[in-house]
């Protein structure tokens, strides 16, 4: 039992970073913009969020370093596909590229120093409930965050006007636009949120994970959670079940080593990528009519006059 | 007042031709901001990066080098792009051809196999890229899975393939244990064109790539029909295109060279097949793809100069201590302003002076 | 515009050829290759501290340069040859992976010396060096033991490899030799550096049992986890201590700057001829942090066991050692395993409950 729920809580924590910048990158895609550059705009948010953290000592100040980092990225991402109308595939790599630099640039004058990680959270009573009590109510904060972050997701696409408009815009730009609505301002602030969520999930890595910075440590994160939003088939409710069962499988893979089953650890380390390829292909095969994709994503939109 | 991108009645020309001068230029003027903001050089940086890669022979090897595997891949992504369908795992396509490629040096290391092997490898590594990118194109076409998904989880998978078999059966036996295949024997090498230098048989096959695949889009019925797909979907379902057909060629053509450019990486430049021997090709020839505006011809160009900021960073590093980090915010920069550059090609700006009415339809 | 751009371009030529023309010719240029960001804090930041340290003792008379994040695939042959090329003399390649392409270009240039970390191909002008790391964890085996109180000890460890499995057996026979039913349990990371992963593989370690957790992997994630949940742990490649003050046993140290210095010193005076360096804990390239965290009689073990070692006392391969399928091992070194045997170290020893993987 105390196993079980040490896992449960090893894969909670292994999930939050993926959910967090996947939520935001999921709103990205709903409203008709593909934003790759999720690794790019992360690795900024840890270094940003680390240095905050480590100037200031206070752990919101970093993740709200991480924030502004992401979003700032985000906003050169903007520039360039909605105002400028390029190719949104070329400008998120290209975007993982000059992250991975600034961030190395950045981070340089704090490899090897250290912080005081986020702290768990403790409410007297109820974390001290018998097994539920450590998982539901102390965990650090961002865990919580995450889940918050979803279900306010959640309840702005499908609840809110502004949400069914940010669909419209996601669907069908010629229409949104033809009924008057601004579809570059709503993609803009899209993509902002996708960024703000990449830079905060990039900054829970040295915030609260692992308390350090060093180049490169998110370490292939960003693109997990691209592929965790077109596994959860851009719907919210799905993607908390994606990322949890990603996590389960990365946490789990490393448990059945350490009992010895001598599986070759490659096979197992796979397996997350195997069970994504299947899994979609078993979601997308049950749904007649093909993909869910919001229709216009990836599409480049210029207004007419 | 506001400044607002429209589209221009056709492309622009001019601008196509000049839009890289400018690129350049502003890259340049970012960068010496930056060089004297971390207090080195600007002009000499700038030399090192752009100049000095160029002014000898050999450094210019090494861009033909580099630029090899990054246009052979690009130009095959170019056609899955014009089609308007999205491998994005050509990293993973690129691993299996040079895995599956290996298999013949591997089993034939040590006899005395003849000159068929070389000419066997190139066509097992491009048969095996191609049906692993088929996964994803049919994985498209039966059951609607995104591709960009599909494609990009098995470049993970190849990854750790390749892992498997390095660190499992096809271990050197005299190599103390250590993830790597045997030098590969001489008739499983790809010739070196110069003696003495690194330029391989592999450049001049990505230059005949680069031609068939100009011939293949500029005058066949197959190249009108990936053009007109990726263009104009509908007119194309109207002509009776099999759009299905067309993703599994697309994706087949451009992971089958993206196989045999890992298996000419493989039996070239490194000699052996090992974990971790691409720096991201794959990716990077996204990006190639692009720059050189899918156009066969212009991947070409992109491929040799992207090459030119790889090689020129490592001289920038050697002669002014200047971090990698650096080169790579220098890559990005200078991608930002090419693609913005190349976006006034089709649009152009322009000052409008908003009425009250449509207000609501600005940004 | 386009004289401009001409004008432009000729002020660059001219100033990069006097840039380069300029160089000193009388002082020895000495290259470094690195596998990883010289901030990495792990296996790379060492060598480029001892970099540093190179500069700091001959000053002027050297001039040190270093190429970062060299893939260990086709880049790095030019890589190297670039260092050639750029004038350097004495070129240091610390990864593995560069074995092949050092050997290439040190064929190329017969007039320029090498030095590759961690191989075994050596050439006239290319030497190898290597750091006995097993001593370390022979050591790190014998503090484990006393200080497990569940007998169960955590091992993340990257590839299967020899030098990885060598380290593994020596932990495992320095844990024996103070409580024979020491277990171990291992997670392959399959990397050399995920922090996030690292993380993850001490949390299940721990969650299992384990109460000592060691690595083979580069960052000081593993040893903040187990600093959180108040267990012990050892620090990798250097002084982790900062990450864990009440939790780091020792660490190993990799300390390349006496061999540097040597090597340098040799290629200055004229006298440097090809080597093949497997230094320890004697030649010092192989450093102990202090031991911390621990009662003072395992300190003294500890300690006494390090002393044992240097002084060639005690091989942490001595014979008889027995495979864990319970053969014994044929031992070629007279009383203990020959450099070979170690060095293709591709077997657990008895007491491993576990299987190499792809074996």
């Amino acid at each position: 039992m105390a196993l079980f729920e040490a896992i449960i809580l090893s894969v909670l924590a292994a999930s939050t970073p993926l959910l967090i910048a996947a939520i935001g990158e999921l709103v990205t895609e709903r409203a008709g913009v593909l934003n790759l550059g999720v690794e790019g705009m992360m690795i900024m948010g840890a270094a940003c969020g680390f240095g905050g953290a480590w100037l200031s000592g206070s752990v919101i100040v970093g993740a709200l370093c991480g924030i502004v980092a992401g979003t700032l990225m985000s906003l050169i991402f903007a520039l360039m596909t909605l105002g400028l109308a390029v190719n949104q595939v070329a400008t998120g790599l290209a975007l993982t590229i000059l992250g991975i630099g600034l961030s190395g640039l950045i981070g340089a004058g704090f490899v090897g120093e250290r912080i005081t990680p986020a702290p768990h959270l403790y409410i007297p009573g109820l974390t001290d409930i018998p097994f539920a009590g450590r998982i539901l109510f102390g965990e650090d904060g961002f865990i919580y965050l995450s889940l918050a972050l979803v279900i306010g997701v959640w309840l702005f696409l499908y609840r809110t006007q502004a949400g069914l408009i940010l669909r419209a815009a996601g669907d069908n730009h010629v229409s949104a636009h033809a009924l008057g609505y601004p579809v570059l301002r709503i993609r803009m602030f899209a993509v902002m949120f996708g960024g703000a969520c990449a830079g905060l999930a990039g900054a829970y890595l040295p915030l609260a994970y692992t308390p350090f910075f060093i180049p490169g440590m998110t370490a292939g994160r960003g693109w997990i959670a691209l592929a965790l939003v077109v596994f959860a088939s851009w719907r919210p409710g799905r993607l908390v079940i994606g990322a949890y069962l990603f996590g389960a499988v990365t946490i789990l893979q490393l448990h059945t080593q350490a009992l010895g089953l001598g599986i070759p650890s490659q096979f197992m380390s796979a397996l997350p990528y195997l069970a994504t390829v299947i899994v979609l292909v078993l979601i997308s095969r049950a749904r007649t009519g093909g993909s869910t994709a919001p229709a216009a994503l990836g599409t480049v939109f210029v207004p007419d006059r | 007042m506001q400044l607002v991108l429209e589209k221009r009645a056709e492309r622009s020309n001019t601008i196509a031709l000049i839009s890289p001068l400018i690129a350049i230029g502003l890259t340049i003027v970012t960068m010496t901001i930056l060089f004297a903001i971390l207090g080195k050089n600007p002009i000499l940086a700038l030399h090192a990066y752009f100049i000095a890669p160029l002014s000898d022979s050999y450094s210019l090897q090494e861009i033909a080098v580099k630029a090899t595997p990054l246009v052979m891949i690009a130009v095959g992504l170019s056609l899955c792009y014009l089609a308007n369908v999205w491998n994005i795992g050509a990293e993973g396509q690129f691993l299996i051809g040079a895995v599956a490629g290996s298999w013949l040096p591997v089993v034939t290391h040590g006899t005395d196999a003849g000159y068929w092997v070389l000419p066997a490898m190139l066509v097992c590594g491009t048969v095996a890229g191609a049906l692993y990118a088929l996964i994803p194109a049919i994985c498209k076409v039966k059951f609607g899975a995104s591709e960009i998904l599909t494609s990009l989880m098995l470049v993970y998978v190849a990854d750790l393939f390749l892992d498997y078999m390095v660190r499992g059966p096809w271990r050197d036996p005299n190599g103390f244990n250590f993830p790597t295949t045997a030098e590969f024997d001489p008739v499983a090498t790809v010739p070196l064109l110069v003696s003495g230098g690194r330029l391989h048989l592999g450049a001049i096959i990505a230059l005949l790539v680069v031609a068939a695949v100009a011939v293949m889009l500029g005058r066949t019925i197959k190249g009108f029909e990936i053009r007109v797909v990726g263009a104009a979907p509908r007119a194309a379902r109207f002509g009776g295109f099999n759009s299905n057909q067309l993703i599994l060629l697309t994706f087949a053509i451009s992971g089958g060279l993206a196989g045999l450019a890992g298996i000419i990486e493989v039996a070239g430049p490194v000699g052996h097949l090992q974990p971790g021997f691409s720096p991201g090709y794959g990716f990077t020839a996204i990006i190639v793809a692009f720059l050189g505006r899918l156009n066969p011809v212009g991947i070409l160009i992109a491929g040799l100069f992207l090459a030119l900021t790889f090689i020129g960073g490592e001289q920038a590093q050697i002669a002014m201590k200047i971090p990698l980090d650096v080169t790579k915010v220098f890559q990005g920069i200078l991608l930002f302003y090419v693609l913005a550059c190349d976006s006034l090609i089709l649009y152009r700006f322009r000052l409008i002076f908003p009425s009250p009415k449509v207000s609501s339809g600005a940004v | 515009m386009r004289k401009l751009l001409i004008a432009a371009t000729a002020v660059m030529i001219s100033a990069g050829a006097s840039l380069f023309s300029a160089s000193a010719a009388d002082k020895l240029k000495v290259g470094f290759i690195y596998l990883g960001p010289v901030g990495d804090f792990g296996w790379t930041y060492q060598h480029e501290l001892a970099r540093q340290a190179l500069v700091k003792e001959f000053g002027d008379k050297i001039e040190t340069t270093y190429l970062e994040n060299v893939s260990e695939g086709p880049d790095s042959e030019r890589s190297i040859e670039q260092l050639v090329r750029a004038g350097n003399k004495l070129i240091f390649t610390t990864s593995f992976g560069y074995m092949d392409p050092t050997l290439k270009v040190a064929k190329k240039y017969p007039d320029v010396h090498f030095e590759h970390a961690t191989g075994f191909k050596t050439d006239k002008n290319m030497g190898i060096y290597n750091g006995r790391f097993y001593e370390g964890r022979y050591i790190q085996g014998v503090i484990a033991g006393k200080m497990s109180k569940a007998g169960v000890l955590g091992y993340i460890a990257s590839f299967p490899i020899p030098e990885v499995i060598m380290g593994i057996n020596a932990t495992i026979l320095g844990a024996q030799t103070v409580n024979p039913n020491i277990k171990v349990k291992i997670i392959w990371a399959n990397t050399w550096f995920d922090p996030g992963k690292e993380a993850d593989a001490a949390k299940a370690l721990l969650d299992q049992g384990a109460d000592v957790i060691m690595q083979h992997t580069d960052s000081p994630a593993a040893m903040q986890i187990a600093s959180e949940r108040g267990k012990l742990a050892f620090g990798q490649d250097s002084e982790m201590i900062k990450f864990g003050p009440k939790t780091q046993l020792t660490s190993i140290m990799d300390n390349w700057a006496p061999y540097y210095i040597d090597r340098v010193k040799a290629e200055l005076d004229g006298k440097w001829t090809t080597d093949n360096v497997w230094g320890g804990l004697k030649s010092k390239l192989v450093v102990m942090a202090p031991y911390t965290n621990m009662p003072d009689d395992v300190k003294k073990l500890a300690m006494d066991t390090e002393a044992a070692i240097t002084e060639g006392k005690l091989y942490p391969f001595k014979c008889p050692i027995v495979d864990q399928d319970g053969k014994t091992v044929e031992c070629k070194g007279g009383d203990h395993l020959d450099d070979g045997q170690v060095l293709s170290m591709n077997f657990y020893v008895k007491g491993i409950d576990d299987k190499i993987p792809g074996k």
